[in-house]
């Protein structure tokens, strides 16, 4: 598995700056053996939940191949950022899964342990998305949210295809 | 995997001895070099399970296994509730009773070639496949009840297949004690457009031919010949089993430190068998197990319905139906007697062996046919559980190749154009709505099906009955 290029601002036993790259706004997909994990970077931890729900979209298509049509409003707590990393891909997932929609853009605001936030997307064209394949849940492995050197943010963990 | 931190016990067996918080050795069944290319992670979750309160005999690793969610995919472990066992969601997965069903037909290849094409269409078109894809069946909140607590008897029921499948399928195609109160209000919705639909990723629906028999009595017993076409159908619980894992997994992670559990690994989270959360998970994980029933008993309908249409000649009896991803009360003999114990099977496949009281009559002498599935190009194969795996592994074997390559790695390598016409090329028929989808699942991206085979025959887990290669394969 490839690790973060990231380490908390915590760690003070081998501090390493993060690369400038990781403090863009971005997303990217990383290895999990049979499964895939999602990573999203921003310069706020609401920006790096909303870059990880992307990757989210990625896994089953191209991101810029989802028109933004309509709005889903999610709502999600947790007692840590982690559980509620977590708990936010989770809704998501649900989301695309009941109202058989993929996202193309995401909203977050976070309070304390709770987030609010906006998906934007529409409903799945198999010709038009080529949809890869459906995500079950996102699961608690190489789950990560952290503060990089850099003050960006860093959130990811493994999803279940 | 470093064997050199494994003690070999057997061309196909590797202990790691109990040590520190482990409460059960780890046994690995593999070759040194289906061992040796398992991830590092195997071993580390592997070794977790061994520390789980309430494991009985060993942790215990297929030959298939891959670095899962806390238990290794390809990982198996009983508890004992009376000792203060556990049950994992994490040790079940997201796909609760993910699975495979074979149907016979009667055919054979020179039945199929003149419409292999014309079948591929009407098995695409009658088959709702793929992400977003709808059933046409939609369930009433009494239905939706019915269904969950009822399986593949329910189906049936309702006249979605024949009274003669369900003593071909595990539990008799419905597991008791199931309770759908359990079940949330999220999960029966993400599952009301989803009865009657296969799904995506690596499951399949494919026709395919016996090139290969092993053991001519169990074949015979299995009604399984040489060139003889069959239908294996790869799905599972699909939305629903999917919530309810998602759902089960957040409250054993977030109750994990109140029952007292200390776990290395988050994702090992689980709850005793004897607490609220343990019950209300066994309750709403076995309504899962009989949606996936219910749901390979009303795709074997639609399939039986479009071969009466193209090639009316078929007959298609199901061989058998087993799960791969489960916790089931089973009664094993551990030091001479009889004791009740919760087996996980992540990724790995129930096998009881010749003269179990579970297996249907007519596969009594032959012991459970164990279906293992291979990706498009690569061969299937039928084995048959056997005497000794009882004492081995609690009598289970491994559920297919694993990949070899990541999705990523596929899609640098393959596009879903050329995977096509390859396939085309050695006589396959691929169908899917995605080309994406079929780049990701390339063959290639599959470790060597047969060696994973050949391992579980070897350490005695199962017998090898017969190879079966793809005819025609339908993905999500």
């Amino acid at each position: 598995m490839n690790t973060a290029s990231c380490v908390p601002a915590g760690d003070v036993a081998h501090p390493r700056p993060a690369p400038a790259i990781a403090s863009a706004t971005r997303w990217e997909h990383f290895d999990h053996g049979a499964d895939i994990g999602v990573r999203g970077w921003g310069p706020s931890k609401a920006a790096a939940f909303e870059q990880a729900a992307l990757a989210l979209t990625a896994v089953v298509t191209d991101p810029s191949r989802v028109a933004q049509r309509d709005t889903v409003n999610i709502v999600c707590e947790a007692d840590d950022d982690e559980l509620l990393l977590a708990a936010w891909l989770n809704a998501v997932i649900t989301e695309m899964s009941v109202r058989r929609m993929l996202f193309a853009r995401f909203q977050v605001e976070l309070r304390g342990r709770q987030l609010s936030g906006v998906a934007t997307g529409e409903r799945v064209s198999p010709l038009r998305h080529q949809p890869a394949v459906e995500v079950k849940g996102a699961t608690y492995t190489a789950l990560r949210v952290e503060r990089c050197t850099d003050g960006s943010w860093l959130a990811q963990t493994v999803v279940d295809v | 995997m470093d064997i050199t931190q494994l003690v070999k016990r057997g061309p196909c067996e590797w202990h790691i001895p109990a040590q520190g918080n482990m409460r059960v050795p780890v046994v690995i069944f593999g070759t040194r070099d289906l061992v040796q290319g398992m991830d590092e992670k195997v071993r580390e979750q592997a070794v977790n399970v061994a520390a789980l309160p309430g494991i009985v005999q060993a942790s215990y690793v297929m030959p298939d296994a891959h670095w899962g969610y806390g238990f290794p995919i390809g990982g198996v472990a009983a508890f004992d509730a009376a000792e203060g066992g556990v049950v994992s969601a994490g040790g079940v997965g997201f796909d609760v009773s993910c699975g495979v069903r074979c149907l016979l037909t009667g055919l054979k290849l020179d039945d199929i070639l003149p419409v292999q094409r014309k079948l591929a269409d009407a098995l695409f078109e009658g088959v709702p496949a793929g992400v977003g894809s709808r059933g046409a069946i939609r369930l009433n909140d009494q239905q939706m009840h019915d269904m969950l607590a009822g399986g593949a008897r329910w189906a049936v029921d309702h006249d979605w297949g024949m009274r003669e499948d369900l003593e071909r399928t595990e539990e008799r195609g419905q597991v008791l004690h199931a309770k759908p109160a359990y079940v949330s209000e999220l999960a029966r919705k993400r599952q009301r457009e989803e009865m009657g639909t296969l799904g995506s990723g690596n499951h399949y629906l494919e026709v395919q031919e016996v090139t290969e028999i092993f053991s001519a009595g169990k074949a015979q017993a299995f009604g399984l010949g040489l060139g003889d076409i069959v239908v294996m159908i790869h799905c599972g619980s699909r939305g629903l089993g999917h919530q309810i894992g998602t759902e089960f997994m957040r409250l054993m992670v977030e109750s994990a430190a109140a029952y007292g559990l200390q776990l290395p690994d988050r994702e090992l989270a689980c709850a005793p068998l004897g607490s609220e959360l343990g019950q209300r998970y066994l309750g709403a994980m076995r309504a899962a197990i009989n949606c996936a029933l219910a749901n390979r008993q009303i795709l074997t309908h639609l399939v039986r319905l479009v071969f009466a249409d193209i090639v009316p000649k078929a007959r298609m009896p199901l061989l058998y139906d087993v799960s791969h991803n489960t916790c089931k009360l089973e009664s094993h003999w551990i030091g001479g007697r009889r004791r009740e114990l919760f087996v996980h099977r992540k990724g790995a496949t129930r096998a009881f062996g010749p003269g179990h009281s579970d297996l249907p009559e007519a596969l009594r002498a032959a012991g459970q046919p164990v279906l293992i599935g291979g990706s498009m190009g690569t061969g299937s194969y039928v084995l048959a559980g056997t005497g000794e795996s009882e004492a081995l592994a609690f009598s289970s074997a491994c559920h297919g190749a694993g990949r070899s390559m990541s999705r990523h790695q596929a899609l640098r390598h393959w596009q879903g154009r050329q995977v096509v016409d390859d396939l085309a090329a050695q006589g396959i028929t691929v169908r899917s709505v995605s080309s994406r989808g079929i780049a990701e699942e390339a063959p290639g991206a599959y470790k060597d099906v047969a060696a994973v085979v050949d391992a579980a025959d070897q350490a005695g887990l199962a017998r090898k009955v017969a190879r079966l290669r793809p005819v025609i394969c339908i993905k999500g």
